[in-house]
């Protein structure tokens, strides 16, 4: 499609209605109320569903919820999370019947996109993406956050118990008559 | 005391008194001129911020004054890199010759009337606008090295554009003040801002921007010349980021960066000091006996006042407009220059010209 | 791939009679009789038919090298035979084509035989239901261990899981919950609770590992695997119960927790235990090797190795690995080392130069390093491996290429009996030079006394010994996991190998430093690459004639021994 463009008349051609509106707009927001936050003094309420930095957490119990399955190192698009399984003569869980945690679980938060995928693919809710924005440090090895780190700043996140849950219903059925 | 500096400033030789005295001034002009650069590139931060609801730098000192000293420090102490494939003699003196101009321009400029006895110009030389326009064009050759010497492709084209560009409006420039001179009959500022004094119709001042439909026109072919000559939006071809990634000085980091946009300012405030001069009257104000030279130190200082203060309103609408206009096209500008801005700078000396053989006939 | 191995030089066997049948309206030409598990001709299997048809049908309890149970139910098809009339003739339908009457019920495919005409249908909403039962009803007491269970990734549950599942359970009461995480052997770890009682582990054992160890104790609900009391689950084939189970209840100790399989890298390789050469899969992720698999190949090692094979891996990531090129001692680099080692041959007289090579080397080194002999009319040998040998897998010759040793001319047919030759040769100050690759020759004869002897002693080796601290130059090698090549296995099978990992430090490929040597001695150009190499070797050593490295394949070639 051709588009037709019309010829600009004379007061066009001075630039004149221009220099005017442009005057009108520019003054306009000369004198409107500002919108700069005061960063470090005037903070940003952090909206509900933001996502920050991931971090691990514990059940309510204060238990490592992380089994290691890997699935958040598998699923990182940037490859930031390392997790080092605990193998055969590993520690084992903390928490009965889950039967293992990480022996360490890394992420490097200069390489986090904070896309949110590995709070997504958890299946045990023991990852999520928390209101910290600003990360700092002074060497990149800092910025690599370990298992204990991650704890620490994650916090309790209660939900449903579903090792302990089986461990109880385990323990209910020790006394059917059938043993195996 | 005063008394003891006084007997020995009276003891000088004529000859060692003009070189004392025009020593400071000159110390004194560039002073001020580069108090006014650092704090024209805060006008234009914090008014840009303005515009565009931001509040702009307050973080230095009180409402941010000390940013540019802290600029300054920044410039000169970051690590300042020569790539490998420029040119180093003229990499190194193109960010020098972007300033030089500017300052050697302040010499013939008349910024106030009198202080004591001295004049309050450097250098009244009576060929004052041909050595401006001589020396401004110089400025273009720090773009052109600067473009040539960095050996990659988007400086070259910032340079290349920025020659065409500064070439064809200086030609413009050249030829809009003419039928100023042909008012004035000579050369020389002073003579320029002595022909601005008093009023007409009673109120309005007498200045060629005001005088009639010639000197008018004149000024508006300066002005818009004055921006594409200063690389301002809306001429800033030369350096349009969208385009060349910032154009001519792409290749350059701290302090030889900072004085191209040092340069920039100073040709800046030295074009505005140029319209002043030529188009509103300089350092005088029609009212109150103003426009005569000043008899006592306060009226001195209140002339050098009345300058900066026209001076600061041109820097002001500089800025202003950088933040209000999209950017020309490359062949508009050309267009412009060329077709219509030459023709009417002709046909206007022309004009004048008549005009005034007519007026003189009657 | 045919069945038979080739060694044994058979009469051609009958031509088997095909037969046609329809899967799922197409119509497909399947032998009437098929190799069963243990290779003998047994009537063809609708599952089969759906094999060669390319339709997939799911099952669990199913594998071809094992004998058919028909107890997961999972492999259930709906089928039709041409129906016959009174006269026991085919009723034909109005346009001439034989009616179909379709069986009310539906059967397992892995155990019902095909006949002539039948028609099988797997992919009808009923086939579909079924499926969907069967899932659901193996799912009621299957644990949620997906996170925590080594299968995941690789497990027939889950994939099914995603074909035929339900997002969610429609069973409230309480699972049944059983032992987790039970002793079963010294390799093997069950979980009760995710058992599927598909049996596969038990007919392993008992019918091809002959040790009828596994069994299913208690009733109902509560069955489980389990051996008998007191006894642990310990043969050499334990691992292979692993590879079979369809989920997560059997799972390997060594394995246990190390890695997800989803990350691993599967490169096809040899291993080099013995001499049969079992084929494997080496799962490797960043530079580390996690395990062996065994690789199907019938013709050497069906599906199956042993686990004391399948265990010997970790001497790849050993931390005193030899990493560095020494020349006396020194660190130094390839160029300087190979180009000192090549003046000092070059200038050494005929036969005062000896070569212990190793048949654990591949077949493209011990021909490089057979044209160095010919070159010095050296005097070659090789060191002899040997140990016990069973009946299904294990060799007595614990050199993966020992027939490769001797096709290219290292050693004859008596392995090391140049031994004392070489060693007499040094006490008399007849041989000058030795070039060792990959061999502890201090505990075979050549003590090091008689290595100091030496003028100049090249040693090429992986792990650091008494020979390599003896040496004048130290060329550090790669295991077989770090390079390419071929073995000839016990039966002359030349069977290629992939790498997959990278050689710490500066260790390099040994065929392919031998290479430059090679060049560097005898100044004749060669191939660079490995494929090169190999089709060079094929043309000069005449068993290999007309063998190409493409030729090989996955499964390899047998050659005339």
């Amino acid at each position: 499609m051709i588009i037709k463009r019309k010829p600009l008349n004379l007061a066009e051609r001075l630039y004149l209605p221009a220099i005017i509106g442009g005057f009108k707009v520019t003054l306009r927001h000369l004198l409107k109320k500002k919108v700069t936050m005061q960063y470090p003094e005037e903070k940003w309420v952090v909206p509900e569903g933001y996502r920050g930095a991931p971090y691990l957490v514990k059940d309510q119990e204060g238990n490592t919820k992380c089994v290691s399955c890997q699935l958040c190192e598998f699923v990182c698009p940037p490859k930031a999370i390392k997790i080092t399984p605990p193998g055969p003569a590993g520690q084992l869980a903390d928490r009965a019947n889950a039967e293992k945690m990480p022996k360490e679980f890394e992420i490097n938060m200069l390489r986090c996109i904070f896309c949110g995928f590995c709070q997504e693919v958890c299946p045990e809710e023991a990852i999520f993406l928390q209101k910290d924005y600003s990360l700092t440090g002074t060497s990149r090895a800092e910025m690599i956050y370990n298992k204990e780190k991650l704890l620490a700043l994650g916090g309790v996140h209660a939900g449903v118990q579903k090792w302990k849950h089986k461990a109880d219903e385990a323990k209910e059925q020790e006394s059917f008559p059938v043993k195996a | 005391m005063i008394e003891s500096v006084n007997n020995w400033l009276n003891g000088l030789s004529d000859t060692q008194s003009l070189l004392l005295f025009t020593s400071i001034k000159a110390i004194g002009a560039f002073s001020v001129m580069m108090f006014m650069v650092a704090y024209t590139v805060v006008l234009e931060r914090r008014l840009c911020a303005w515009i565009q609801d931001r509040i702009g730098p307050n973080r230095v000192g009180p409402f941010g004054l000390l940013q540019p000293a802290a600029d300054g420090i920044k410039a000169f102490f970051k690590e300042e890199m020569t790539p490998a494939h420029v040119r180093k003699i003229f990499f190194t003196l193109a960010p020098m010759l972007a300033l030089i101009p500017a300052i050697l321009n302040l010499a013939v400029i008349p910024f106030g009337s009198t202080l004591g006895k001295q004049p309050m110009v450097l250098a009244d030389l009576n060929v004052g606008i041909l050595y401006t326009f001589g020396i401004v064009s110089l400025g273009v050759y720090s773009i052109v090295l600067a473009g040539y010497a960095a050996n990659s492709k988007y400086p070259f084209l910032g340079g290349i554009r920025s020659t065409a560009q500064l070439i064809s409006y200086e030609i413009a420039m050249g030829m809009s003040v003419i039928p100023i001179f042909l008012y004035v009959g000579n050369l020389n500022l002073s003579s320029v801002i002595t022909a601005q004094t008093g009023t007409q119709l009673g109120v309005l001042p007498n200045w060629f921007a005001l005088q009639n439909p010639m000197t008018f026109l004149a000024f508006c072919i300066f002005l818009v010349s004055a921006f594409a000559e200063t690389n301002r939006t809306p001429f800033d071809l030369p350096e349009a980021e969208q385009e060349l990634a910032g154009g001519y000085n792409v290749e350059y980091s701290a302090i030889k960066f900072a004085m191209f946009f040092m340069g920039e300012y100073a040709n800046m405030i030295l074009v505005s000091a140029m319209m002043v001069t030529l188009f509103f009257g300089g350092w005088t104000l029609p009212w109150f006996g103003l426009d005569q030279p000043a008899t006592t130190p306060i009226g001195g200082v209140l002339h050098i006042g009345i300058f900066l203060g026209k001076v600061f309103l041109f820097l002001v609408m500089f800025v202003w407009i950088r933040w209000m206009w999209p950017r020309f096209r490359y062949d508009q500008l050309m267009d412009l220059g060329w077709r219509r801005f030459i023709p009417v700078a002709l046909a206007n000396i022309l004009v004048t010209a008549v005009w005034l053989w007519w007026r003189s006939a009657q | 791939m045919s069945a038979a191995p080739a060694t044994e030089v058979k009469p051609a066997p009958p031509a088997i009679e095909k037969i046609k049948v329809k899967v799922d309206g197409r119509e497909v030409e399947v032998p009437k009789l098929t190799p069963d598990w243990q290779g003998k001709l047994a009537p063809t299997t609708m599952l089969q038919a759906c094999d060669i048809a390319k339709k997939d049908v799911p099952h669990y309890c199913y594998h071809p090298k094992l004998p058919v149970s028909g107890n997961c139910r999972m492999c259930l098809v709906e089928f039709g035979t041409p129906a016959l009339g009174p006269d026991r003739k085919p009723v034909m339908n109005p346009d001439g084509t034989p009616k179909i009457a379709k069986s009310p019920r539906p059967a397992i495919g892995c155990a019902t035989p095909i006949s002539p005409g039948m028609e099988i249908y797997t992919s009808t909403p009923g086939v579909k239901q079924m499926r969907e039962g069967v899932l659901e009803s193996l799912l009621i007491n299957h644990p949620l261990d997906c996170p925590i269970c080594d299968q995941a990734g690789e497990c027939k549950l889950q994939e099914y899981s995603v074909d035929y599942g339900q997002s969610a359970s429609r069973f409230v009461e309480a699972k049944v919950h059983k032992p987790k995480a039970v002793d079963l052997g010294p390799r093997i770890m069950l979980d009760a609770e995710r058992c599927i009682l598909c049996t596969r582990c038990i007919r392993f054992t008992k019918d091809v590992a002959g040790d009828d160890a596994l069994g299913i104790v208690n009733r109902g609900s509560y069955n489980t695997i389990s051996t008998f009391p007191g006894l642990p689950f310990d043969n050499n084939y334990t691992l292979n119960t692993v590879d079979i189970c369809p989920v997560g209840a059997l799972t390997s100790k060594d394995f246990r927790f190390q890695m997800r399989v989803w990350f691993l890298k599967e490169t096809k390789s040899v291993c080099t235990s013995c001499a049969t050469g079992c084929n494997v899969l080496i799962s490797s992720r960043e530079e580390k090797v996690y395990r062996y698999t065994p690789r199907d190949n019938d013709a050497v090692n069906a599906s199956w190795m042993c686990d004391a094979g399948r265990l010997n891996y970790k001497w790849i990531q050993r931390e005193d690995r030899l990493k560095a090129v020494l020349v006396r001692g020194q660190k130094s680099t390839w160029t300087n080392a190979l180009s000192e080692i090549a003046g000092k041959l070059k200038q050494a007289q005929v036969g005062s130069v000896a070569i212990i090579a190793s048949a654990r080397q591949s077949n493209e080194e011990l021909w490089l390093l057979a044209k160095l002999k010919a070159t010095f009319g050296a005097i070659s040998d090789s060191i002899e491996r040997t140990g016990d040998a069973d009946k299904l897998l294990v060799s007595a010759d614990k050199n993966p290429n020992t027939n490769g040793a001797r096709l290219t001319g290292i050693c004859f047919s008596e392995m090391g009996i140049n031994l004392p030759k070489i060693a007499d040769g040094i006490a008399k100050g007849k041989i000058k030079a030795l070039i060792v690759f990959g061999e502890e020759v201090t505990k075979h004869g050549i003590s090091a006394e008689l290595l100091g002897k030496l003028d100049t002693l090249i040693v090429s080796d992986i792990l650091p010994n008494a020979t390599t601290a003896k040496a004048h130059y130290v060329l550090p090698g790669c295991a077989h996991a770090e390079k390419r090549g071929s073995f000839t296995n016990m039966k002359g099978r030349v069977q290629k190998f992939m790498q997959a990992v990278q050689p710490p430090g500066e260790a390099r490929a040994e065929w392919d430093f031998l290479h430059d040597l090679v060049y560097n001695v005898t100044s004749k150009n060669g191939f660079l690459t490995i494929e090169g190499l190999f089709n060079e070797m094929a043309k000069d050593v005449p068993a290999f004639n007309g063998l190409t490295w493409a030729g090989l394949g996955d499964a390899g070639v047998t050659v005339k021994i």
